[in-house]
């Protein structure tokens, strides 16, 4: 493989976060390259998604700075790394119930669609054409997951696998430079893990879109990721390629040694 | 079987204003869980203002057509909710993201009393018209099909017809607009919303101007039957009974719970009236509602209810 990666998009410097006596996160420091896969690993509780919770502004550090294309970001919020391009899925699917599997996909265009909220509730004729054009996007990206088949189904009915599928669709439709993916490919079964990453990789090669990616699964953390953080107990352990990340003793006994 | 009819009808007629005023709390519900407690003292500000711009005007402004005045006071009082929405955003519901859903109760309490005193203090406290030339005369219709035809209050009609109409246009901008579809998101899941860049200020402002024009049309309604005076505040608790019925959550819920709770009370007081003694009008919704509280508390058409974590 030869891949080419940019400058770091995405630079987080000395992030700490406490939950009341919790220390989730302590003086992480990494960065993300420009189309590359970057993978976070470390066992439960590590702090995993804390880290991406802090990156999109759902968690506010109580120290430390996230820097996003040069530009410093002491306090993120999501609705600021929404319209800076960072999109994300959940670890528990957090998708619209109530709404069908197009609609839900369809939110994800809601930043796309225009500014005023307003003006688009009372204009009927122009709002209505303009989202025929994102109804256009919204089913490339259904194609582009083969989903086809459950257009219509609200997502409360679907199996989970289709779920994460349903939830990566709507990050997708925000035409992210920066996907942040939870564990996309947790409580699937091995051919829904190897479709995950074959849209995945697809993704991150057809779009150049820059992946920022939690998982357990080590085979398919190995085989898909650039490079790889771990943490351990909200630290920072280790950082660098697969094969790097592997031979490094502290990486090996946090996860050989304790039993957590 | 005319009678029935003329009672059914009569009960749809009012079962429909009690939607209108239960959409108002599923609106806010849907949008910022939290139960919106100054419903009723919004309807009275809206119905406040409608009264008094309404004289004002003409004076104001030398208006003389009174339909024109009428319009002009309405959309002024409609501008005014829409600031008081914005003034809720900004000065109240913003220190509140996140918060417990008790916090967001009491403060809604407090918006309550706030919007109660400023408009008394605006408009003052006496007993206000609102005459917007509603149809006061009886109508009879299908005379020929039932002997004696069927008696129907033109008023309510009226009064059914502008709520139905409402109704309808919110539950088309729920269902079909890009706004409404973001409404729809955040009802379901903040954090989800948010993160895919739905501005939840903005939408609660959308929510609340929307609480408000439902307020304001309640509020022309009820005034012009009742008079402008303070216990319109409790207009809406007759949507209470409606929502518990219908689920908190859902807009189909609130106009079919109103429509039950409206043909309910009249039938029950047509038929079982005489059994059991008179009144029923006006505690039947309230028993039916702690039936559903008892034995199905999500209502006909609610989520389940699943304490967050
Ligand atoms: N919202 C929260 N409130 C309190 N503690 C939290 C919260 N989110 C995470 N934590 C704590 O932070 C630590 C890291 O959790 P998390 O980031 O979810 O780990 P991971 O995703 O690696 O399993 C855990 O001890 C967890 O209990
Ligand atoms: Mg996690």
């Amino acid at each position: 493989m030869n891949r080419q990666f940019g400058e770091a998009i995405l630079d987080l410097k000395n992030v700490s976060l406490v939950f009341g006596g919790v220390k989730a996160l302590t003086d992480i420091s990494f960065d993300v390259r420009e189309h590359e896969i970057r993978a976070i690993i470390g066992p439960n509780g590590a702090g995993k998604s804390s880290m991406l919770n802090v990156i999109n502004g759902v968690y506010r550090p109580q120290q430390g700075e996230i820097i996003l294309r040069g530009r410093h970001f002491a306090r993120m919020n999501p609705y600021k790394a929404a319209k800076a391009g960072i999109s994300r899925t959940f670890q528990n699917i957090a998708l619209f119930k109530g709404m069908s599997v197009i609609d839900n996909i369809m939110t994800g265009r809601n930043l796309k669609i225009g500014t005023n909220l307003l003006l688009q509730a009372i204009w009927w004729g122009p709002a209505r054409r303009e989202e025929l054009a994102h109804r256009a996007k919204v089913e490339e990206v259904i194609d582009f997951l083969e989903i086809q088949h459950i257009r219509k189904t609200p997502v409360g009915r679907l199996p989970y696998g289709l779920q994460k599928r349903v939830d990566l669709g709507r990050a997708l439709a925000m035409e992210p430079s920066i996907l942040l993916l939870d564990e996309p490919m947790a409580g699937m079964n091995v051919e829904e893990k190897q479709d995950m990453c074959r849209f995945i990789l697809d993704v991150n090669d057809q779009f150049g879109t820059t992946i920022v990616l939690i998982e357990h699964d080590m085979g398919v953390v190995m085989d898909i990721s650039d490079r790889v953080v771990v943490l351990d107990y909200g630290r920072k352990i280790g950082d660098g390629t697969p094969d790097e990340v592997r031979a490094d003793p502290e990486v090996i006994s946090a996860y050989l040694g304790a039993s957590h | 079987m005319g009678f029935f009819l003329e009672t059914l009808i009569g009960g749809l007629m009012a079962g429909m204003l009690y939607s209108l005023v239960a959409l108002g709390f599923v609106l806010i519900f849907k949008a910022s869980g939290v139960f919106n407690f100054a419903q009723g003292a919004m309807v009275l500000f809206a119905a406040l203002a409608m009264a008094r711009f309404s004289a004002w005007i003409p004076e104001w402004l030398g208006i003389d057509s009174r339909f024109l005045a009428n319009t002009v006071a309405f959309l002024v009082s409609a501008a005014l909710m829409f600031v008081v929405a914005w003034l809720i955003e900004r000065l109240v519901l913003r220190y509140l993201v996140n918060q417990e859903g008790a916090t967001l109760l009491m403060a809604t309490l407090g918006i309550a009393y706030v919007l109660e005193g400023v408009g008394t203090s605006i408009f003052g406290s006496d007993i206000y018209k609102i005459d917007v030339g509603m149809p006061k005369d009886p109508v009879m219709i299908l005379e020929g099909t039932f002997e004696g035809g069927l008696l129907i209050n033109k008023e309510d009609l009226v009064a059914a017809l502008v709520a139905a109409i409402l109704v309808g246009l919110l539950a088309l901008f729920f269902q079909k607009t890009t706004t409404g579809r973001a409404l729809r998101a955040v009802a379901d899941d903040h954090q989800a919303a948010q993160s895919i860049g739905i501005p939840l200020n903005r939408i609660w402002v959308i929510v609340w101007c929307v609480a408000g024009v439902v307020a304001l049309v309640a509020g022309v309604i009820w005034g012009s039957k009742l008079g402008v005076q303070f216990s319109l505040v409790t207009v809406a608790l007759r949507g209470l009974p409606v929502v518990i019925l219908g689920g908190l959550t859902s807009i189909p819920g609130a106009i079919i719970g109103g429509l039950i709770i409206g043909v309910g009370e009249k039938l029950s007081e047509v038929y079982l009236g005489p059994m059991i003694g008179g009144g029923i009008e006006i505690w039947f919704a309230y028993q039916l509602a702690l039936l559903f509280l008892l034995f199905r508390p999500q209502g006909l058409f609610g989520e389940k209810i699943i304490d967050r974590v």
